[in-house]
Protein backbone atom coordinates (compact mmCIF):
# COMPACT_ATOMS: atom_id res chain seq x y z
CA UNK A 1 0.00 0.00 0.00
CA UNK A 2 1.66 3.28 -1.03
CA UNK A 3 -1.27 5.51 -0.05
CA UNK A 4 0.16 6.90 3.21
CA UNK A 5 3.58 7.58 1.70
CA UNK A 6 2.05 9.14 -1.41
CA UNK A 7 -0.18 11.36 0.73
CA UNK A 8 2.80 12.22 2.93
CA UNK A 9 4.85 13.18 -0.14
CA UNK A 10 2.00 15.36 -1.45
CA UNK A 11 1.52 17.20 1.85
CA UNK A 12 5.23 17.72 2.51
CA UNK A 13 6.28 21.27 1.58
CA UNK A 14 9.81 22.56 1.23
CA UNK A 15 10.36 26.09 2.57
CA UNK A 16 13.07 26.60 -0.06
CA UNK A 17 10.48 26.16 -2.85
CA UNK A 18 10.64 29.36 -4.92
CA UNK A 19 7.26 28.93 -6.61
CA UNK A 20 6.33 28.84 -10.28
CA UNK A 21 7.12 32.43 -11.23
CA UNK A 22 10.78 32.34 -10.25
CA UNK A 23 11.28 28.80 -11.52
CA UNK A 24 9.81 29.71 -14.90
CA UNK A 25 11.94 32.84 -15.06
CA UNK A 26 15.14 30.84 -14.49
CA UNK A 27 14.21 27.62 -16.28
CA UNK A 28 16.43 28.15 -19.35
CA UNK A 29 19.48 28.80 -17.16
CA UNK A 30 18.74 25.87 -14.91
CA UNK A 31 18.17 23.51 -17.85
CA UNK A 32 21.50 24.42 -19.43
CA UNK A 33 23.32 23.81 -16.15
CA UNK A 34 21.70 20.38 -15.81
CA UNK A 35 22.42 19.54 -19.45
CA UNK A 36 26.06 20.50 -18.92
CA UNK A 37 26.30 18.29 -15.84
CA UNK A 38 26.88 21.24 -13.53
CA UNK A 39 25.56 21.10 -9.94
CA UNK A 40 22.38 23.03 -10.72
CA UNK A 41 20.56 21.72 -7.64
CA UNK A 42 23.28 22.99 -5.31
CA UNK A 43 23.39 26.34 -7.02
CA UNK A 44 19.63 26.79 -7.16
CA UNK A 45 18.15 24.64 -4.38
CA UNK A 46 14.90 26.60 -4.38
CA UNK A 47 14.31 25.87 -8.04
CA UNK A 48 15.23 22.21 -7.58
CA UNK A 49 12.75 21.99 -4.68
CA UNK A 50 10.06 23.55 -6.80
CA UNK A 51 10.62 21.31 -9.82
CA UNK A 52 10.30 18.26 -7.56
CA UNK A 53 6.98 19.44 -6.15
CA UNK A 54 5.25 21.16 -9.07
CA UNK A 55 4.05 18.78 -11.76
CA UNK A 56 3.52 21.39 -14.51
CA UNK A 57 6.86 23.13 -13.96
CA UNK A 58 8.60 19.78 -13.66
CA UNK A 59 7.10 18.69 -16.96
CA UNK A 60 8.15 21.95 -18.62
CA UNK A 61 11.65 21.47 -17.29
CA UNK A 62 11.86 17.92 -18.67
CA UNK A 63 10.65 19.17 -22.05
CA UNK A 64 13.16 21.99 -22.13
CA UNK A 65 15.97 19.71 -21.02
CA UNK A 66 15.11 17.27 -23.82
CA UNK A 67 15.15 20.14 -26.32
CA UNK A 68 18.53 21.36 -25.10
CA UNK A 69 20.01 17.87 -25.15
CA UNK A 70 18.54 17.23 -28.60
CA UNK A 71 20.29 20.31 -29.90
CA UNK A 72 23.61 19.18 -28.45
CA UNK A 73 23.53 15.85 -30.29
CA UNK B 1 13.10 25.18 -35.19
CA UNK B 2 10.23 26.32 -32.95
CA UNK B 3 7.83 24.00 -34.77
CA UNK B 4 10.17 21.06 -34.27
CA UNK B 5 10.35 21.68 -30.51
CA UNK B 6 6.60 22.25 -30.27
CA UNK B 7 5.80 19.05 -32.18
CA UNK B 8 8.17 17.04 -30.04
CA UNK B 9 6.65 18.41 -26.84
CA UNK B 10 3.06 17.94 -27.99
CA UNK B 11 3.75 14.35 -28.97
CA UNK B 12 5.45 13.74 -25.64
CA UNK B 13 2.27 14.84 -23.89
CA UNK B 14 -0.14 13.32 -26.44
CA UNK B 15 -1.05 10.23 -24.39
CA UNK B 16 -2.97 12.46 -21.98
CA UNK B 17 -4.79 14.32 -24.76
CA UNK B 18 -7.85 12.98 -26.48
CA UNK B 19 -6.62 14.26 -29.84
CA UNK B 20 -4.37 12.65 -32.39
CA UNK B 21 -2.66 13.15 -35.75
CA UNK B 22 -3.51 16.39 -37.57
CA UNK B 23 -5.00 18.02 -34.48
CA UNK B 24 -1.78 17.44 -32.59
CA UNK B 25 0.15 19.05 -35.43
CA UNK B 26 -2.28 21.99 -35.46
CA UNK B 27 -1.71 22.50 -31.75
CA UNK B 28 2.06 22.39 -32.28
CA UNK B 29 1.97 24.84 -35.18
CA UNK B 30 -0.25 27.25 -33.22
CA UNK B 31 2.08 27.05 -30.24
CA UNK B 32 5.11 27.75 -32.44
CA UNK B 33 3.40 30.66 -34.18
CA UNK B 34 2.26 32.23 -30.91
CA UNK B 35 5.72 31.74 -29.44
CA UNK B 36 7.28 33.56 -32.36
CA UNK B 37 5.02 36.55 -31.69
CA UNK B 38 5.72 36.39 -27.96
CA UNK B 39 9.47 36.15 -28.42
CA UNK B 40 9.45 39.11 -30.82
CA UNK B 41 8.03 41.19 -28.00
CA UNK B 42 10.50 39.88 -25.43
CA UNK B 43 13.78 40.21 -27.32
CA UNK B 44 14.84 43.08 -25.10
CA UNK B 45 14.52 40.77 -22.07
CA UNK B 46 17.13 38.30 -23.33
CA UNK B 47 20.19 38.85 -21.14
CA UNK B 48 22.56 36.27 -22.61
CA UNK B 49 22.45 34.05 -19.51
CA UNK B 50 21.91 31.01 -21.72
CA UNK B 51 22.04 30.25 -25.40
CA UNK B 52 19.39 32.19 -27.28
CA UNK B 53 17.85 28.96 -28.55
CA UNK B 54 17.41 27.62 -25.00
CA UNK B 55 15.71 30.85 -23.98
CA UNK B 56 13.44 30.64 -27.03
CA UNK B 57 12.67 26.95 -26.50
CA UNK B 58 11.46 27.77 -23.00
CA UNK B 59 8.66 29.88 -24.39
CA UNK B 60 7.67 27.16 -26.87
CA UNK B 61 7.36 24.72 -23.98
CA UNK B 62 5.31 27.22 -21.95
CA UNK B 63 3.05 27.83 -24.95
CA UNK B 64 2.47 24.11 -25.43
CA UNK B 65 1.57 23.81 -21.73
CA UNK B 66 -0.86 26.71 -21.99
CA UNK B 67 -2.47 25.32 -25.14
CA UNK B 68 -2.92 21.89 -23.57
CA UNK B 69 -4.40 23.54 -20.47
CA UNK B 70 -6.85 25.37 -22.72
CA UNK B 71 -7.68 22.16 -24.54
CA UNK B 72 -8.70 20.50 -21.27
CA UNK B 73 -10.65 23.59 -20.29
CA UNK B 74 -12.67 23.38 -23.52
CA UNK B 75 -13.18 19.63 -23.16
CA UNK B 76 -13.43 19.00 -19.42
CA UNK B 77 -13.78 15.37 -18.39
CA UNK B 78 -15.17 16.36 -14.98
CA UNK B 79 -16.83 19.41 -13.49
CA UNK B 80 -14.34 21.68 -11.81
CA UNK B 81 -16.35 21.89 -8.60
CA UNK B 82 -17.66 18.32 -8.48
CA UNK B 83 -16.89 16.70 -5.13
CA UNK B 84 -16.46 12.97 -5.17
CA UNK B 85 -14.48 12.10 -2.08
CA UNK B 86 -14.59 8.45 -3.06
CA UNK B 87 -11.84 9.32 -5.57
CA UNK B 88 -9.41 10.21 -2.83
CA UNK B 89 -8.16 6.71 -1.93
CA UNK B 90 -7.41 5.95 -5.57
CA UNK B 91 -5.80 9.35 -6.05
CA UNK B 92 -3.15 8.49 -3.48
CA UNK B 93 -2.98 4.78 -4.20
CA UNK B 94 -4.61 3.48 -1.02
CA UNK B 95 -5.33 -0.23 -1.18
CA UNK B 96 -9.11 -0.84 -0.94
CA UNK B 97 -8.45 -4.18 0.73
CA UNK B 98 -6.79 -2.37 3.65
CA UNK B 99 -9.46 0.27 4.13
CA UNK B 100 -9.56 -0.33 7.87
CA UNK B 101 -5.99 1.00 8.08
CA UNK B 102 -6.58 4.28 6.25
CA UNK B 103 -10.25 5.10 6.74
CA UNK B 104 -9.60 7.31 9.79
CA UNK B 105 -6.66 9.08 8.09
CA UNK B 106 -8.72 10.08 5.07
CA UNK B 107 -11.67 11.06 7.25
CA UNK B 108 -9.31 13.35 9.16
CA UNK B 109 -8.01 14.77 5.88
CA UNK B 110 -11.57 15.43 4.70
CA UNK B 111 -12.33 17.14 7.99
CA UNK B 112 -9.21 19.30 7.75
CA UNK B 113 -10.09 20.31 4.19
CA UNK B 114 -13.52 21.40 5.40
CA UNK B 115 -12.44 23.10 8.62
CA UNK B 116 -8.92 24.45 8.10
CA UNK B 117 -8.75 25.66 4.51
CA UNK B 118 -10.04 28.95 3.17
CA UNK B 119 -12.76 28.77 0.52
CA UNK B 120 -10.17 29.44 -2.19
CA UNK B 121 -7.75 26.81 -0.88
CA UNK B 122 -10.57 24.30 -0.62
CA UNK B 123 -11.74 24.98 -4.19
CA UNK B 124 -8.21 24.54 -5.55
CA UNK B 125 -7.70 21.35 -3.53
CA UNK B 126 -10.99 19.88 -4.76
CA UNK B 127 -10.29 20.75 -8.40
CA UNK B 128 -6.71 19.52 -8.54
CA UNK B 129 -6.66 16.67 -6.04
CA UNK B 130 -10.18 15.25 -6.16
CA UNK B 131 -11.05 16.07 -9.76
CA UNK B 132 -7.57 15.83 -11.31
CA UNK B 133 -8.07 19.11 -13.14
CA UNK B 134 -4.69 20.05 -14.70
CA UNK B 135 -3.19 23.06 -12.94
CA UNK B 136 -2.86 24.99 -16.21
CA UNK B 137 -6.55 24.36 -16.90
CA UNK B 138 -7.54 25.67 -13.48
CA UNK B 139 -5.47 28.77 -14.24
CA UNK B 140 -7.80 29.51 -17.17
CA UNK B 141 -10.96 28.61 -15.26
CA UNK B 142 -10.09 30.95 -12.38
CA UNK B 143 -8.54 33.66 -14.56
CA UNK B 144 -5.25 33.68 -12.67
CA UNK B 145 -1.71 32.38 -13.17
CA UNK B 146 0.23 29.22 -12.40
CA UNK B 147 2.14 30.79 -9.53
CA UNK B 148 -1.01 31.91 -7.73
CA UNK B 149 -2.64 28.49 -7.97
CA UNK B 150 0.54 26.75 -6.88
CA UNK B 151 0.92 29.09 -3.90
CA UNK B 152 -2.70 28.50 -2.87
CA UNK B 153 -2.20 24.73 -3.02
CA UNK B 154 1.18 25.02 -1.29
CA UNK B 155 -0.42 26.81 1.65
CA UNK B 156 -3.27 24.29 1.69
CA UNK B 157 -0.82 21.37 1.78
CA UNK B 158 1.04 22.93 4.69
CA UNK B 159 -2.17 23.51 6.65
CA UNK B 160 -3.44 19.99 6.02
CA UNK B 161 -0.16 18.45 7.07
CA UNK B 162 -0.16 20.50 10.26
CA UNK B 163 -3.74 19.44 11.01
CA UNK B 164 -2.96 15.76 10.46
CA UNK B 165 0.24 16.02 12.48
CA UNK B 166 -1.59 17.70 15.36
CA UNK B 167 -3.86 14.69 15.53
CA UNK B 168 -1.05 12.17 15.22
CA UNK B 169 -1.84 10.93 11.71
CA UNK B 170 1.49 11.95 10.15
CA UNK B 171 4.88 12.98 11.48
CA UNK B 172 5.56 16.67 11.88
CA UNK B 173 7.13 18.43 8.90
CA UNK B 174 10.65 19.00 10.18
CA UNK B 175 11.56 21.05 7.12
CA UNK B 176 9.38 23.88 8.38
CA UNK B 177 11.78 24.57 11.18
CA UNK B 178 14.90 24.51 9.01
Amino acid sequence: MNGPSELDRFLRTDPRDVGCAQAMEMLHIYAELVAAGDPAEQRYPGIAAHLRACGPCGEDFEGLLAAVRGEEH
Amino acid sequence: MLVRIARSEVRQRAPRLRITGPELDDLAYQAAADTLVAISGKLGQFRGESRFTTWAYKFVIFEVSAKIGRHFWRHPSVLFDAEDWDRLPDRFGFDPARQAEWRDLLAALHRAVDEDLTARQRAVFVAIVLNSVPLDTLVIELGTNRNAIYKTLFDARRKLRAALAANGYVGDDLSRSS
